[in-house]
């Protein structure tokens, strides 16, 4: 009747697990009352919960991304603490199966319910303003993506509490993943989670290239977008190219899980080298995803910092369409020590240095744009300088990787480990950061207080070399990757200097929340008033902050490059326009409520409850199918009302 | 309006006017959800060649059980094929009727297209019923997993096609063909030329690159 | 709707071509005569000794390769105006991910596979 599930799935004999679970689930309960009480239930429906306005999924993707950091980094203390004292002798306080549930844990959510979201969540908000337009091509499908996220992380939290989380690593290398050596539903909750979040990913990567290339402003060619919108298409056309390969790879892990076939099995012919073969054509383009908004991210940041037009503008432009590109080229690197042939090793070696030659030239374009410029050090231009060096040295590593003899030693040593963080770090976590600092008033109408988000940057700098560099050292040294207990006490030295440096981060992360709590404390100091706090070159700083709903009464006529930086020369004209009424899309629940079916047949099919998982699957169907049927999406905003909204600013 | 003569009407217009491609402002709704489901069948497209590129590896490891020369129905495959094919004809002919705005010749040539998508689809499931009765069913080796995991796939994404066929028939019947409806439809038959494309590449790489002599 | 001339303004849609009304009935029936000849084509390259044997895969790609070209310019109306512009560079993109990811495969796992130890 229930499946695999019974009251044994709850850790009672596993203390770790049972105390972190039970937090988690007291400070959810505790959220919950308080909203509860307080009444706000009503307006987080209306404003928030079945919005299918771009700019609050923006907001909504990018909490999602910042909470789930901090259970990425609560795995990541418990496997450095671990490292630091299980040395020698001593055994530690993590026992095998739990320390690999957690390195596990640990990549899926960085990568899945981190990274992805903040990418995706700033691509949300900001890609229609700086575009000139109201909203994505399909709002809706928007929404729904969200929500499938949101469904994704709560499948993956629930494994902590209910059943236990895949040993396998966060790649799930068959036979491991398989039925015969992981039986239990740990790697069911890794592939379920990942199947329907990346559902819900694929949806965005639709949404945005369609929204790119077939919505702008009038006069907005190609080669006046800005930067951020092409790094921003190049990472959606990258998700579209590659997140089906990894549906489909899940797919047949699934089936052989499920149905007992034999793609990745040991008998009967299956074949594993395919699973990393399929899993890496998804995963290498899967980190130029990640990077590409970062990197258009920065464009905006060091020009408006710099107070400078970016330097060399079309180079930008054919260097990210080249990453995008050659990011499908290069993917066998991930498995250089699998015993592939000199040839094809060769082959995937040179192509992985050649994709750091476009990286190369834009990385010259931020520093030449910084060249005389006048340079202002807000939090988001300290990010920008601290990615340009700790992203160099990552990159350079990367190169060092690409040699394939090389690799043959590094491969899966801390080297690895340190070479993907420093990159990531670098260059994802930091753009990250830098774009919430720099688009927060544009959100809700204050900037961020400038001291705390100065003191989280050299936090997170230097945390991040005192708990990277060591692995550097260490991998050279013959230390591979998660290691549950340390054979050699030499390294200890070592150890200790990374367990300190993941402190510093900790604090780092302190001081963020620090910043957000002292920000809307205060923020009657910081208001901005005019919709354009530093000065901006983009569209969207035209705009009130935070903007009205439509985001722009009148689409802006566009004439150059940097639109909103030729307005402010040329001057607004001082005729009010003839506003007309807007259509903009109403609201909808369906979203959220195919998730919450979603939610229930993820977990029901991971549990083997299958008539559950049925009624989960038909009552999303039919959500999906009630949706559809309806023609009147649209809510219009009479002209007046915009004129009262506009002259209100 | 304004007659303009047939040689004067331009077939397309310069970048800066251009709505979407170039400097015109915001494309139209039918362009947009077009454009949009096309790049969604190209991602479909992608899981389908990750599906071909398992199939194409393993189809040599048939673990000592059947092989697809000895499993392969070729007659059968052949008249799928023409079901299929014949079926996208008769989507493009609705499709025109319902440009047209023609409900009545739209729902002859959707029934006639739903009908041979069904032939289709019922000559596929006993193909594969008629496999694991054999014994050669998708856990028997991984060459037959990965053909009833390509092939099926397929089939899922032509049983779902039906499902939305009588979904959108019933949208038409309701609220006649008025511009949504229209929309869906267009995707609709957008989806369907592609599931016959997809159809060439598995006729054409499984059943008769598997059973050539 | 078929009225005015905004359409012009728009890029094609992939799909029905509602503005060229002679021209569409002929291009499906075209599109299904060349399909079905293709099809036979390969069947019978397929099943007899027409083409000269080791040349038979090849003969295969290229009917289907036709095939779906057929599919492309008569059922889906992919064109060459600059109006489809979007529409052939999206299916280019999609067509080089599809070649790389089977090509790709099929290149590293026979590299693979032939540097494993044989099973027998």
């Amino acid at each position: 009747m229930l499946g695999r599930l019974s009251w044994a799935a709850i850790p009672l004999n596993e203390p770790l697990p049972l105390i972190a679970g039970a937090a988690v689930v007291i400070v959810i309960l505790a959220v919950l009352l308080t909203i509860t009480v307080k009444g706000w239930w009503p307006y987080l429906w209306r404003e928030w919960i079945t919005s299918v306005d771009h700019k609050r999924i923006g907001v909504m993707y990018v909490v999602l991304g910042l909470v789930m950091l901090l259970r990425g980094y609560a795995d990541a203390i418990m496997m450095r603490t671990q490292q630091a004292i299980a040395i020698g002798d001593a055994q530690g306080y993590l026992p095998p199966g739990h320390y690999d549930q957690i390195f596990s844990a640990h990549g899926s959510i960085m990568i899945f319910f981190v990274a992805m979201p903040l990418v995706i969540g700033l691509m949300n908000f900001a890609v229609p303003l700086q575009l000139g337009v109201r909203d994505v091509a399909f709002p809706v499908l928007n929404s729904v993506s969200f929500w499938l996220t949101a469904t994704g992380a709560l499948l993956i939290n629930l494994s902590l509490v209910i059943g236990n989380f895949a040993r396998t690593g966060w790649m799930g290398y068959p036979p491991l993943s398989g039925l015969a050596f992981s039986p239990d539903v740990g790697v069911d909750y890794y592939l379920w989670s990942l199947q329907i979040s990346g559902i819900g990913t694929l949806l965005t990567g639709v949404n945005f290239v369609t929204t790119i290339l077939k919505l702008r402003a009038p006069g907005m060619t190609y080669f006046r977008m800005p930067v951020f919108c092409w790094t921003a298409l190049a990472a959606n056309l990258l998700i579209i190219a590659a997140f089906p390969i990894l549906t489909a790879t899940f797919v047949m892990l699934l089936l052989d899980r499920y149905l007992g076939m034999h793609f990745f099995t040991n008998d009967a012919g299956g074949n594993q080298m395919m699973y990393v073969n399929l899993f890496w054509a998804w995963g290498h383009p899967e980190v130029y995803i990640l990077i590409l908004p970062a990197f258009g991210i920065f464009a905006e940041v060091v020009a408006a910092f710099s107070g400078k037009g970016l330097f060399s503008y079309r180079s930008m432009v054919w260097a990210t369409l080249g990453i995008c590109i050659l990011s499908f080229m290069v993917w066998l690197h991930h498995f250089f020590t699998m015993g592939a042939g000199a040839d094809v090793n060769a082959f995937f070696g040179i192509m992985s240095s050649i994709i750091a030659v476009p990286t190369g030239v834009k990385v010259f374009n931020w520093l030449f744009t910084m060249f005389r410029g006048r340079i202002v050090f807000r939090t988001p231009m300290l990010f920008a300088v601290g990615f340009i060096v700790t992203f160099v040295i990552g990159g350079l590593t990367g190169v060092l990787l690409a040699v394939p003899p090389v690799d043959f030693v590094l491969h899966n040593s801390t080297f690895l480990v340190a070479h993907f963080h420093n990159v990531i770090i670098g260059g994802v976590v930091f753009g990250a950061l830098a774009g919430i600092n720099y688009w927060f008033p544009k959100a809700f109408g204050f900037t961020l207080d400038e001291r705390f988000g100065h003191a989280s940057f050299w936090c997170w700098l230097i945390g991040f070399y005192l708990a990277f560099t060591p692995l550097y050292a260490l991998g050279l040294m013959g230390m591979t990757r998660r290691l549950e207990h340390i054979p050699d006490p030499s390294w200890r030295p070592l150890l200790l200097v990374a367990e300190a440096g993941a402190i510093v981060i900790f604090c780092g992360i302190l001081c963020q929340i620090a910043q957000l709590y002292v920000s809307i404390r205060t923020r009657e100091r910081r208001l901005d008033l005019t919709g354009d706090p530093w000065n901006g070159r983009t569209l969207e700083w035209s705009t009130s902050s935070p903007p009205p709903a439509y985001n722009f009464a009148v689409l802006p006529r566009v004439e150059t490059i940097d639109a909103f930086w030729h307005m402010k020369r040329v001057g607004r004209p001082p005729v009010e326009p003839a506003y007309e009424a807007i259509e903009m899309p109403r609201n909808s629940p369906a979203g959220f409520i195919i998730a919450f079916f979603a939610t229930i047949m993820g977990f029901s099919l991971i549990w083997q409850i299958w008539w559950l998982a049925i009624l989960g699957f038909l009552a999303a169907a039919t959500v999906v199918l009630i949706a559809g049927w309806s023609t009147e999406r649209e809510h219009e905003i009479p002209a007046d009302r915009i004129a009262q909204m506009e002259r209100a600013r | 309006m304004t007659t303009v003569a047939i040689d004067r009407i331009p077939t397309s217009v310069p970048t800066e006017l251009a709505r979407g491609r170039g400097g015109g402002g915001p494309a139209s709704k039918r362009v947009v959800v077009a454009y949009g489901f096309w790049i969604f069948i190209l991602s479909d497209m992608v899981m389908f060649s990750a599906l071909f590129a398992a199939y194409a590896v393993l189809r040599d490891n048939t673990a000592g059980g059947p092989t697809g020369a000895e499993l392969f129905n070729l007659r059968n495959v052949f008249i799928e094929t023409m079901c299929l094919l014949f079926s996208s004809y008769t989507c493009g002919l609705g499709a025109l009727s319902a440009e047209r705005r023609q409900p009545g010749r739209f729902l002859i040539f959707a029934v006639l297209t739903f009908v041979l998508g069904a032939a289709f689809l019922f000559i596929e499931v006993s193909e594969f019923a008629r496999m694991v009765e054999k014994g050669a069913g998708p856990s028997r080796s991984a060459f037959l997993s990965a053909f009833f995991t390509l092939v099926g796939t397929h089939g899922i994404h032509v049983a779902s096609g039906l499902v939305a066929l009588i979904y959108l028939g019933g949208q038409m019947i309701a609220n006649g063909l008025r511009a949504a409806v229209l929309r869906r439809l267009l995707c609709w038959s957008l989806f369907w030329h592609a599931l016959d494309i997809v159809w060439v590449g598995v006729f054409t790489l499984v059943y008769l690159m598997g059973d050539w002599h | 709707m078929t009225d005015t001339y905004e359409h012009l303004f728009d890029d094609r849609t992939p799909g029905v071509e509602e503005h060229e009304p002679t021209a569409s009935y002929l291009s499906y029936t075209v599109g299904l005569a060349l399909a079905i000849l293709a099809t036979i084509a390969s069947f019978v390259v397929s099943q007899t000794d027409l083409l000269w044997p080791p040349g038979i895969p090849v003969g295969l790609i290229v009917l289907a390769f036709a095939q779906i070209g057929v599919h492309l310019v008569f059922f889906l109306h992919l064109g060459s105006g600059a109006d489809s512009t979007n529409n052939i560079l999206a299916l280019a993109f999609g067509m080089l991910i599809v070649f790389l990811v089977i090509t790709g495969s099929i290149w590293i796992i026979a590299n693979l596979n032939s540097n494993m130890m044989s099973m027998q």
